[in-house]
């Protein structure tokens, strides 16, 4: 079943405009519709400005969407009064990409976790103090450094400090925006297998955004490519990797440089002006869709 | 030394004069660039790639200092190079693309007024012809319409439109050797692939010389000819790309690779455990022991030595000190911590 539903979102952005000057605007998000199912993990691909981030925050409005619905276990949270809006957040819970600059550097790290128990008036100081404690074991922190402040640990700590903290609320569905992305390579290994371990320990969906599409392969179930606002191919991770049809999807697939020295190198470019960015998803195979 | 050897760096030390301990950001390295050819410097943040790249023109910021060691550049030691020289060096000898174009180049110059610049300062151009050359240039580097946009601000352009700039203002004193730092790492994957290219093509057309300072592991092996792979401040190997991806001999070298997300989906990767050590409480031995799944007694005791593996392969680790006397290439005195 699907836990959530993207139907049709939609997100602009007004730019510019003055006494003169016409406004332009950027169409963010351009219609964009998938779900995910319950304890998978769905990728959302692409580079910057794709709006693959913009997505992955209007569906828990940190960014109000233009239109369409987002539908959390059949519910349309895009029509929640605000004080609805946040005990659902209690639900869904959000990693981000920076874990220098998405932690507040005055708080200790146990306030940090603590804080969305102490809005959503979970438990008492003690109580809060000791699931505190249990969530660092969890994420793999030493219960010993509740106390101290975000410098004092490491990126990858960081991240895992941020991680304590979209678990505090058992949340059922995580959107992992670019989790390890600012992490050195010996030390992204060690979160995404966290994550990994903690999605089957705690039963939980991810939406993972990520424009590395090696670690994309590697942790998410089904794909779903982005280009200028819009899904230009979806489907299970290894059909999109092995049978991509949009000429997008190719040509980002072959940048990648492989590991390998003696891998074949064959870089196909893409020719911004021969997509048609009209063009509607259009069944390829079983739950392989692209825009051609 | 061989001939056709362009840079050799010996036995470079950086320290970092900052309290309460001096921190030695680069440690004893030693490395050689040939002609042509380009050598891939890998390594975590903080594994001092960048400032040994730093080093190696003279431009470390204070408190850091470069504590010993020779730089020798077309046959002088640049770190006994007078400064009025050292500028010449640097442009006519020695350009550098760096990670972040924005802040490399100059918000309020126009695009060709770089490269003009950097032209005129070595005396290769008059200021007439100086906008000419600047044009060519940027079509060399393939940016589309170069007699417009070399008027532009860089603000007006993309990323990797930026990186070309970088490339044009590295590359208008046709120097035989470019430091290109992290140049691909703030660009999408689409355009680092075509800045990658440009690179390869450059590095032909100008008869270049290249360190590429990386920390992604699919850059050297699509660019590199030889690697250097850092850690806490020492190269702990080199070799070239294939004796580096195919035959690792470092337990780092081999952790870095494992950890690569490639091999079955859903599996657990091969993570290295701990973290990047802090350069100013580096164990007494190997730096790596502590991470090190094949640790030995021996690793805590002191810095393992260069082990010649091949004529290019080195390795400093004690599972391959060599039982072979002949084949170890003796520690140099007085590098041991």
């Amino acid at each position: 079943m699907a836990l959530v539903e993207v139907r049709n979102l939609v997100k602009h952005f007004e730019r510019g405009g003055g006494l003169l000057r016409a406004k332009t605007v950027v169409k963010a998000v351009d219609d964009v519709s998938f779900s995910v199912e319950e304890g998978e993990t769905f990728a959302l691909v692409g580079e910057s400005g794709s709006g693959k981030s913009t997505t992955g925050r209007c569906m828990l409005r940190l960014v109000e969407p233009t239109s369409g619905e987002v539908r959390f276990r059949g519910e349309n949270v895009l029509g929640f009064s605000s004080a609805r809006m946040r005990a659902a957040r209690r639900d869904m819970q959000m990693v981000f990409q920076d874990p220098y600059s998405s932690l507040n550097p005055r708080m200790r790290a146990f306030t940090i976790v603590e804080e969305p128990l102490v809005i959503h008036g979970i438990g008492t100081r003690t109580g809060r103090r000791s699931r505190v404690a249990d969530l660092f074991q969890l994420v793999g922190l030493d219960p010993a450094h509740l106390d101290r402040y975000p410098h004092e640990f490491s990126g990858g700590q960081r991240q895992r400090i941020g991680l304590a903290r979209a678990l505090a609320l058992n949340p059922s569905f995580i959107i992992a925006d670019e989790p390890v992305s600012a992490l050195d390579v010996s030390i992204q290994a060690q979160v995404i297998n966290l994550l990994m371990d903690l999605q089957e320990q705690l039963k939980l969906t991810y939406l993972f955004i990520a424009h590395d599409l090696r670690l994309v392969r590697h942790i998410s179930s089904r794909v779903a490519v982005m280009y200028l606002g819009r899904i230009v191919e979806m489907g299970k991770t290894a059909e999109i990797f092995e049978n991509a049809q949009h000429a997008y999807t190719k040509a980002l697939l072959s940048a990648v440089p492989a590991p390998d020295p003696d891998a074949p190198r064959a870089r196909i470019e893409l020719d911004p002006a021969l997509v048609n960015h009209d063009a509607p998803l259009r069944r390829i195979a079983e739950g392989h869709f692209a825009a051609v | 030394m061989v001939s056709d050897t362009l840079l050799a760096v010996e036995n470079l030390t950086t320290v970092f004069d900052v309290r309460p301990t001096p921190v030695v950001a680069v440690n004893d390295v030693s490395f050689e660039i040939r002609k042509g050819e380009t050598l891939g410097l890998v390594g975590e943040s903080g594994s001092g790639k960048s400032v040994t790249a730093f080093s190696l023109i003279r431009l470390v910021q204070s408190p850091g200092r470069v504590a010993g060691g020779k730089v020798i550049f077309q046959g002088r030691d640049l770190l006994a190079t007078s400064e009025p020289e050292m500028r010449h060096v640097r442009g006519a000898g020695i350009g550098f693309v760096f990670q972040e174009p924005m802040a490399a180049l100059n918000p309020v110059m126009r695009v060709g007024a770089h490269i003009a610049e950097a032209l005129i300062v070595h005396g290769l151009a008059s200021k007439s012809d100086a906008r000419a050359r600047a044009v060519e240039l940027l079509r060399a580097v393939l940016i589309t319409d170069p007699e417009k946009r070399v008027d532009d601000y860089p603000h007006q352009l993309s990323g990797g439109m930026r990186q070309r700039v970088m490339m044009a203002v590295a590359l208008a004193c046709k120097p035989p050797l470019v430091i290109a730092d992290e140049p691909t790492t703030a660009l999408d994957v689409t355009v680092q692939a075509q800045i990658l290219d440009l690179l390869r093509d450059m590095k032909r057309e100008f008869d270049l010389s290249l360190l590429l300072i990386t920390h992604d592991l699919g850059v050297i092996a699509e660019t590199a000819d030889r690697v250097a792979v850092m850690y806490a401040g020492r190269i702990v190997e080199q070799g070239t790309v294939r004796e580096i991806f195919h035959d690792p001999m470092h337990p780092y070298t081999r952790g870095l690779l494992a950890s690569i997300p490639g091999g079955g989906a859903g599996s657990r990767l091969k993570a290295i455990d701990g973290t990047v050590p802090n350069l100013a409480s580096l164990p007494p031995g190997c730096s790596f022991a502590p991470r090190c799944p094949a640790r030995m007694a021996v690793c805590d005791t002191a810095f393992p030595p260069v082990t010649a593996i091949d004529r290019e392969h080195t390795v400093r680790c004690y599972l391959h000190t060599s039982p072979d006397p002949g084949a170890r290439i003796p520690e140099p005195a007085g590098t041991a911590r």
